[in-house]
């Protein structure tokens, strides 16, 4: 069985849709990303899935259970990571772990020794009777992914899970997830705008402006970028950038002082082009095609460059809600 | 359990009382501020008012509005603790687990609800000196009154964080409709001696049998008095009826059974 599956799923607030027939599914035990700039529809495709918002259109199930007309059976079968800290900060560490037992009817035997490994794994059973207060970002974060295990969800759905983790930890909770898919089959959901976490799922799905614009696996996306990326620097980039288009046909572009072009089977062509070209170089770099190429070869617009100014990525996070 | 209704309920319920314990601050000023009220204009008021009725001073007049008042206060503080969980997200955790929302609300409800009655049992303590008498007669009438006066406000203060999304909003709420919802309730004067407007307005104000029917059980208790009757001055008359216990009893359950299935319906339906 297929633990999700979305069928045209949509979601509008006003008259502005956050997500438009968005259909996929994942297969038990898989690891399935959804990369996107912020604002793309993750998280509100997320909500959906773990029945917080109604879908306006379309349906979907998650472990077989609709998650219009089956929702308890779908939220006793799935974990949950949000974007922002969901924790008590009233309670005590253990507190928020036996309040979300009993809220999921756990019995003792069932969760103490999980919740007493978990808490070991992500280093907190030291910390485990401190106020939440006292938490830095990455402990509560770590916190809830404990939280988020101990009803052995079948489904566990992480949004943007490593903000504010150090990359030991990072590292040691996706060991304990690849175990947990081995032994129970867990399959996990995740969002992300960070291109390295997306390299591990094993199918992503690109998210922007609320559609799915492509969905494979990093290696097939990769090669839909067709080939090396490759960066050179000429003293007169201009001369250099027509005689890539004249000559050699590729679709050059000039990317701050470098000129950049993807070129299949470009182990062979660079050195063959470093040989027969009369510009003086001054660099060259050439590196294999990452998600953000696919990202920019699909969408036509960079990916990091937004995340990498706030101001840009808010007014366009404000401007979709 | 496997009930969703009642799990929601217990859990949402006995965290309301963790969280209290665990927070000395709100604990100390959910008792100082009914008694710095209780201390300061009982003390100013009853020598200068003297008698409110035959064996009635001041002081035992006002000590059951002051504990009404601290039900009052503590129990649509509940509504309050809605508005922080949606604040700081603990409101998701809530609203995905597998527990009914109808639950939630009901837990909500009856965790505020119990927290004003125990705070309310607290402040009985300080009877003697109101020179009130405490008997078990009066505990067998009070304690449902209090409990049926919490649960009814514990729903007005869910209905309302129901669609308040931060605390400022609540805050705001609470200086127009809760302040004049308790100060113009009775449960600091007498209604029959105050200016037609003001009764008016305190007999439209639901609150105001919710207080009087905690005044008539006290009175009724005390030795030597009439002043519960139909022939006490200090008894609330509504257009030449004067409202006996029972009548006070039917309007604040009506109202906080609307205020309920208001409220249910208002959470229910958030998203």
């Amino acid at each position: 069985m297929d633990a999700i599956v979305a069928e045209n799923l949509e979601r509008r607030f006003g008259d502005l849709a956050a997500v438009k027939d968005v259909s996929f599914t994942v297969g038990e035990g898989e690891v399935f990303g959804f990369l996107g700039p912020n604002g793309a529809g993750k998280t509100t495709t997320i909500n959906m899935l773990c029945t917080l918002l109604r879908p306006s259109a379309g349906s979907a199930r998650v472990n077989g259970f609709d998650i219009a007309r089956q929702r308890s059976e779908v939220r006793r079968s799935i974990g949950l990571v949000f974007q922002d800290v969901t924790l008590d900060q009233y309670l005590s560490a253990e507190q928020n772990l036996r309040f979300h037992a009993y809220a999921y009817g756990l019995a003792a035997a069932e969760y103490e020794p999980r919740m007493e490994r978990l808490l070991r794994l992500l280093e907190l059973w030291e910390r485990r009777k401190a106020g939440i207060q006292e938490f830095s970002g990455g402990m509560k974060r770590r916190l809830e992914i404990v939280r988020g295990l101990l009803h052995h969800p079948r489904v566990l759905f992480l949004d943007e899970p490593t903000i504010g983790l150090d990359p030991q930890t990072r590292h040691a909770i996706w060991q304990y997830l690849a175990g947990l898919r081995r032994r129970e089959r867990l399959t996990v959901f995740l969002t992300t705008h960070n291109m390295e976490e997306a390299e591990i799922c094993d199918r992503i799905a690109i998210m922007d402006h609320g559609t799915i614009v492509a969905m494979d696996t990093p290696p097939a996306l990769k090669a839909r970028v067709g080939g090396e990326v490759i960066r050179l620097k000429a003293p007169d980039n201009a001369v250099l950038l027509r005689e890539l288009r004249e000559v050699y046909r590729l679709d050059a572009v000039l990317d701050d002082d470098h000129v950049q072009c993807t070129v299949a089977g470009g182990q062979e062509w660079l050195p063959r082009f470093v040989r027969e070209s009369r510009q003086p170089l001054l660099s060259l770099s050439m590196r294999g095609p990452t998600l953000d190429d696919v990202f920019l070869k699909i969408t036509g617009t960079a990916m990091r460059q937004e995340s990498a100014e706030p101001l840009a990525m808010m007014r366009r996070y404000r401007g979709r809600r | 359990m496997r009930n969703e209704f009642l799990r929601g309920l217990w859990v949402v319920a006995y965290r309301e009382w963790v969280r209290l314990l665990r927070d000395r601050p709100r604990m100390i000023s959910s008792l100082a501020v009914p008694l710095f009220f209780f201390g300061i204009i009982g003390a100013g008021f009853n020598r200068a008012i003297g008698g409110l009725a035959p064996g009635v001073d001041f002081v035992q007049f006002l000590f059951p509005g002051i504990v009404a008042q601290t039900v009052f206060m503590t129990s649509i503080f509940s509504g309050l603790s809605v508005v922080w969980d949606r604040e700081f997200g603990f409101l998701k955790e809530l609203l995905v687990a597998p527990i009914s929302r109808f639950g939630i609300v009901c837990g909500k409800v009856a965790g505020g609800a119990s927290l004003a009655l125990m705070q309310a049992l607290v402040m009985l303590l300080l009877s003697p000196v109101a020179n009130v008498p405490v008997t078990a007669p009066l505990m067998l009438t009070l304690v449902p009154l209090l409990a049926l006066m919490s649960l009814s406000v514990a729903s007005l203060g869910i209905l309302i964080a129901s669609r308040m999304h931060s605390q400022q909003g609540f805050q705001l709420l609470m200086q127009l409709l809760i302040l004049p919802m308790i100060v113009l309730s009775g449960a600091f004067f007498p209604l029959n001696k105050a200016p037609d407007w003001l009764s008016i307005v305190a007999k439209l104000n639901p609150f105001t049998y919710g207080v009087d029917s905690i005044r008539q059980a006290f009175l009724a208790h005390m030795a030597g008095t009439q002043a519960a009757g139909a022939a006490s001055p200090l008894s609330v008359a509504v257009l030449g009826h004067v409202m006996t216990l029972w009548n006070d009893v039917l309007i604040v359950g009506a109202c906080g059974a609307a205020l309920l299935v208001a409220a249910v319906w208002a959470f229910t339906r958030q998203e």
